[in-house]
């Protein structure tokens, strides 16, 4: 039982592959379309998962800084002190005094000639306040509170750019699989046709099957596999496709990185994410011609 | 092993194509169904092999009435009966090898067997030969031959042939019967539609059903 199911399995696969065999053409253009249709939401969501990646480093600990109005006294520093010690979303705080900012700016490249021509220290005195992940808006909540002190100036929230690309990212997800989902459907339109296609000139060959015993899994089967080996292959274009993109792109990011001195590249899709997107590829073929053999099986079915 | 109880078939059309039909055959039994066409002989086989169904009455083929078979079992009644069709029904995309083995891909048999069992039906129909030929190249003769090759090859308990000596000559005709008549002496339950007389020499051997305008003479 077990060997005559496997028999029917390796037959309906040799009939699919035949099947590309005997139209490689035809079936390169399908696999073409559906790997172009589908590299664009894979693309968007490549972009975004890097962009994520960049953000998250900035936004796993946000931080805020506190300035005091100038020349605060002592116990106004030592009551703010308290108050961000006692606060349950702080988890780390440094006091910059202005003088150790003023150091910190002579430093920098550059400015060392303009704070020594400075007759006095205009930079005011700060607590630079690192927070636990959370909501960007719970943030700028804190931001108005913290604003209300007494002493204090001014609180600048650092992250709160990283915050924004942050929601921003979330609303692109959405756009992926707003994308995907109208490519998806697309793709098993075309899976649907080539499959329909296929049958009319099948047709004789079904209607004999069938009228000697063949089930209607048996006629499915070496359309199912040639949906989902079609899927499959458009899956793989895709990706390369994506692949190929990303490696132009980082050629050239090598150039931007070097001037400014900093380390962006794009990274591959993770083999999780490639993974995944072989089997809904797949499984949309499967899918397409699953429902072009039914709507023919029960065109047939006498009534 | 096949019965009919007041079998009435009327197509959509409001043509009643058989009408109050009861017979009973047992197994390994020879069967010619005679009539001219459109008494109704057609019909009659494909109620058999459960193409089509029954308006009243029941069709009991091997114990199974077809009125109540699931759609899903009817493969399984289908690959108990040999089919030799008015038609043919051959597939002129592949050869003569090829066609018949379907039988025998379709019932998931492994290739070595089936290749066996193939040349062996092949050679009893004197096509072996010829099995890499495609059926275009047959003549008509070969061509009823590929398809009783076919029919038999996964050696059903019964066989049923619409008009097999359709458009033979007398030669080629009296061959394919004696062919029927071999697999009848094998235990095979052997049913023929003919409108062919030349059929009919011999023919107190087998049981007729004499068909006629729907109904089946006494």
């Amino acid at each position: 039982m077990m060997s005559a199911w496997l028999n029917q399995h390796w037959h309906a696969l040799f009939f699919a592959l035949k099947q590309f065999i005997s139209a490689p053409f035809a079936s390169l253009l399908s696999i073409v379309v559906i790997g172009i249709a589908f590299s664009l939401p894979v693309g968007v969501y490549t972009l975004l998962i890097n962009m994520q990646a960049y953000s998250g480093q900035i936004t796993e600990a946000p931080q805020l800084s506190l300035f005091f109005k100038l020349n605060p006294n002592e116990s106004e520093v030592e009551e703010i002190r308290q108050r961000l010690e006692n606060h349950s979303l702080v988890t780390s705080l440094q006091f910059v005094s202005k003088e150790l900012a003023l150091q910190q700016l002579a430093q920098s490249d550059g400015l060392a000639d303009v704070v020594g021509n400075l007759g006095h220290n205009p930079l005011p005195d700060a607590f630079v306040v690192t927070a636990h992940g959370v909501a960007a808006e719970d943030l700028e909540r804190l931001r108005a509170v913290m604003l209300q002190w007494p002493a204090i100036d001014y609180v600048q929230f650092d992250a709160a750019w990283a915050m924004r690309l942050d929601a921003l990212l979330k609303l692109g997800r959405l756009g992926v699989i707003l994308l995907a989902t109208l490519l998806s459907l697309a793709m098993v339109v075309v899976i649907f046709n080539t499959i329909r296609m296929q049958i009319l000139t099948k047709r004789d060959e079904i209607e004999v099957s069938k009228l000697i015993g063949a089930t209607d899994s048996f006629i499915r089967r070496p359309f199912l596999y040639f949906g989902a080996i079609q899927g499959l292959a458009g899956g793989i274009t895709a990706w390369l496709i994506i692949a190929l993109g990303i490696h132009v792109i980082n050629n050239e990011l090598v150039v931007l990185s070097e001037l400014y001195a900093v380390d962006f590249h794009l990274k591959h899709l993770a083999t999780k994410d490639f993974i995944s997107l072989l089997l809904f590829s797949a499984w949309l073929g499967w899918l397409g011609a699953r429902l072009s053999v039914a709507g023919y099986l029960w065109q047939i079915e006498p009534k | 092993m096949i019965s009919f109880k007041n079998v009435n078939k009327r197509y959509p059309d409001g043509f009643n194509a058989l009408k109050n039909i009861v017979f009973a055959i047992e197994a390994g039994e020879m069967v010619l169904v005679t009539g001219h066409s459109g008494a109704g002989k057609s019909t009659l086989l494909r109620l058999i092999a459960a193409i089509e169904r029954p308006t009243y009455g029941s069709v009991i083929v091997n114990g199974q009435d077809t009125r109540q078979l699931k759609k899903s079992a009817i493969p399984f009644l289908r690959r108990n009966i040999g089919l030799v069709f008015q038609d043919h029904k051959i597939l002129f995309d592949r050869n003569v090898f090829e066609n018949v083995l379907l039988p025998l891909q379709i019932g998931g048999f492994d290739i070595k067997v089936a290749a066996r069992r193939v040349r062996a039906a092949l050679d009893k129909v004197g096509l072996l030969k010829r099995e890499k030929a495609y059926p275009i190249t047959l003549s008509g003769g070969e061509r009823q031959r590929l398809c009783i090759a076919r029919a038999v090859v996964h050696r059903p308990s019964i066989l049923i042939a619409d008009e097999p000596t359709g458009n033979l000559d007398v030669d080629y005709a009296r061959d394919i019967m004696d062919m029927f008549k071999s697999f009848h002496q094998v235990g095979v339950t052997v049913l023929i539609a003919t409108h062919d007389a030349t059929l009919l020499e011999d023919k107190q051997q087998y049981r007729i059903l004499a068909l006629a305008q729907g109904e089946l003479a006494a």
